[in-house]
C-alpha cells in the first residue's frame, strides 16, 4: 500500500467527538489495547489527522504516528506504535527466509508461516496468555484463538524482537494451516515503506 | 481455582509504560533489521559508536551463526546476492545525490522592481533537499519582509524576498543550512538593473 515514498500532507485537527469515537473503535478492535488507551490517546490530547495518498488517513499526536485507516476500514496501528506496545495486537510470526521479501513489500505467503520458523495461533481458544509472553519452549506466544480473514494482524519475524509488518489477513489462520499456500497478508505496512519513512517532524 | 486466579491478576498492567525503542540513525529501521536495509556497513558503524551493547548483541558471531543456520545453503546464497544488489543500489543512489549536490547551484538574483526598489529571487534550493516553503518562511522571519514562493515561467519555483537582501541571504544560508557549500552559491546582479542604474 505504501511502496512509494509519501510526502507529508496537511494536518487537520480531529473533532473531540470523533476522537472519542475513535477511542471506542480502537478498544473494540484491539481489546488488549484497552488498558493502555489512555496512554496512547490521552483524553485531553489533540489528535491530528493527516491525509495521505490512496485515501488513507493517518492519525497522530504531535509527531507520533498512531494509527492509519484506509477509507473507513479498520484502524491499523502504525509500526512505531506496535513497537511501543508489542503485546497488544494479535500477531503471527514468519520464518527468517521470508523477512527480506516482506521488507521489500511482497505479499506475505503461507509457506513463510507454516515452516519451522513460522508461528501461528495454536487454535486453542481456551488459552488466555498474553501475546509475546514466553511459552514453555522459550518461544514467544502467538495467540490461542484462530484469526479470521479480514482481521488485523501484526507480523513478527523469526529471531527478531520487533514486528516487521502490519496488515489485514486475507486468509484465516486455520485455512493457512490447512492449505499451506497462497497469499495471507496483502498490502501490508512494513518496515521501511513510505508510511514508515514519512517525515512527521514539525 | 481459575476464577480466583482471574480475580487476582488485574485486567491490565497497572503502570502501562510504552517501550522505548532505539531506531537506527542511518536507515531508521530497528537495528535488528538493518541487515535488510541496504546500508548494512554504515548501520553497523553507527550502532557500534552509539549503542555498543546493542551492537554486540545483534552483530556478534553467535547471533549471526544462529540466524543463518536455519536457512538452507541455497537460500542463504540467494539472500546474500539480494543483499549485495540492494547495497549496490543504495550506494549508487547516494553517489548520484552527491553528484547533484556538487553540480547544482543556488542562485541569488537581485531584480529591479521599480526604479530604485528591488526584490531578491532565490532559486535552486530544492537540489539540496530544502523545502522552498519552509525556507521562505525563515527568510521572512529573519529579514522581516515579505517572502513568498512563486512559480517561474521556466518551470520550478523560486523564493522572492522583498528588498535587496542578496548579501544577507548568502550569509544566512551559509550559516543556517550547512548542506550548501559556499562555492555553490551564486550571486547574480540582474542585467536589467545595471542598465537602469546607469540611466
Amino acid at each position: 500500500m505504501f511502496k512509494k515514498d509519501i510526502s507529508p500532507g496537511s494536518k487537520s485537527k480531529v473533532k473531540s467527538s470523533v476522537q472519542r469515537s475513535l477511542r471506542t473503535q480502537l478498544t473494540t478492535t484491539y481489546p488488549l489495547l484497552a488498558p493502555h488507551i489512555d496512554e496512547i490517546v490521552p483524553k485531553k490530547e489533540q489528535l491530528d489527522a493527516m491525509k495521505i495518498p490512496d485515501r488513507v488517513t493517518l492519525y497522530l499526536i504531535g509527531s507520533t504516528p498512531l494509527f492509519y485507516q484506509h477509507m473507513t476500514d479498520l484502524l491499523l496501528p502504525h509500526l512505531r506504535l506496535v513497537h511501543r506496545f508489542p503485546t497488544c495486537f494479535p500477531s503471527i510470526r514468519i520464518d527468517r527466509g521470508a523477512i527480506r521479501f516482506v521488507l521489500s513489500g511482497a505479499t506475505l505467503m503461507a509457506p513463510g508461516l507454516t515452516s519451522a520458523g513460522g508461528r501461528l495461533p495454536t487454535g486453542n481458544s481456551e488459552e488466555t496468555r498474553k501475546y509475546g509472553e514466553t511459552a514453555v519452549e522459550g518461544e514467544g506466544f502467538y495467540g490461542g484463538r484462530e484469526l479470521e480473514p479480514g482481521e488485523p494482524v501484526v507480523v513478527c519475524a523469526e529471531g527478531k524482537v520487533e514486528a516487521c509488518a502490519v496488515g489485514l489477513l486475507s486468509m484465516g489462520t486455520k485455512e493457512v494451516k490447512e492449505k499451506g499456500k497462497g497469499p495471507v497478508v496483502e498490502d501490508a505496512h512494513y518496515l521501511g515503506d513510505g508510511l514508515w519513512k514519512l517525515a512527521l517532524g514539525d | 481455582m481459575a476464577e480466583v486466579e482471574g480475580a487476582e491478576t488485574p485486567i491490565g498492567p497497572t503502570e502501562p509504560q510504552s517501550r522505548h525503542i532505539v531506531y537506527c540513525g542511518v536507515c531508521s529501521l530497528p537495528p535488528e533489521y538493518c541487515e535488510f536495509g541496504g546500508t548494512v556497513k554504515k548501520c553497523q558503524d553507527w550502532l557500534q559508536s552509539i549503542h555498543p551493547d546493542l551492537y554486540n548483541r545483534i552483530w556478534s558471531a553467535d547471533a549471526l551463526e544462529a540466524a543463518t543456520s536455519s536457512l538452507s545453503v541455497e537460500a542463504r546464497k540467494r539472500a546474500e546476492k539480494d543483499a549485495h544488489k540492494k547495497a549496490l543500489k543504495a550506494e549508487a543512489a547516494e553517489a548520484k545525490q552527491a553528484a547533484t549536490i556538487a553540480s547544482s547551484k543556488v542562485i541569488i538574483k537581485r531584480v529591479e522592481r521599480n526604479k530604485r526598489k528591488f526584490v531578491t529571487a532565490v532559486s535552486g534550493l530544492e537540489a539540496f533537499g530544502l523545502d522552498n516553503k519552509k525556507v521562505a518562511k525563515d527568510f521572512g522571519k529573519k529579514f522581516a519582509t515579505g517572502s513568498s514562493v512563486t512559480k517561474i515561467p521556466s518551470g520550478g519555483e523560486e523564493i522572492v524576498v522583498q528588498g535587496d537582501v542578496s548579501d544577507e541571504i548568502e550569509e544566512f544560508l551559509l550559516e543556517n543550512y550547512k548542506v550548501i557549500p559556499e562555492d555553490n552559491i551564486e550571486l547574480v546582479e540582474s542585467k536589467v538593473k545595471k542598465g537602469s542604474g546607469s540611466g
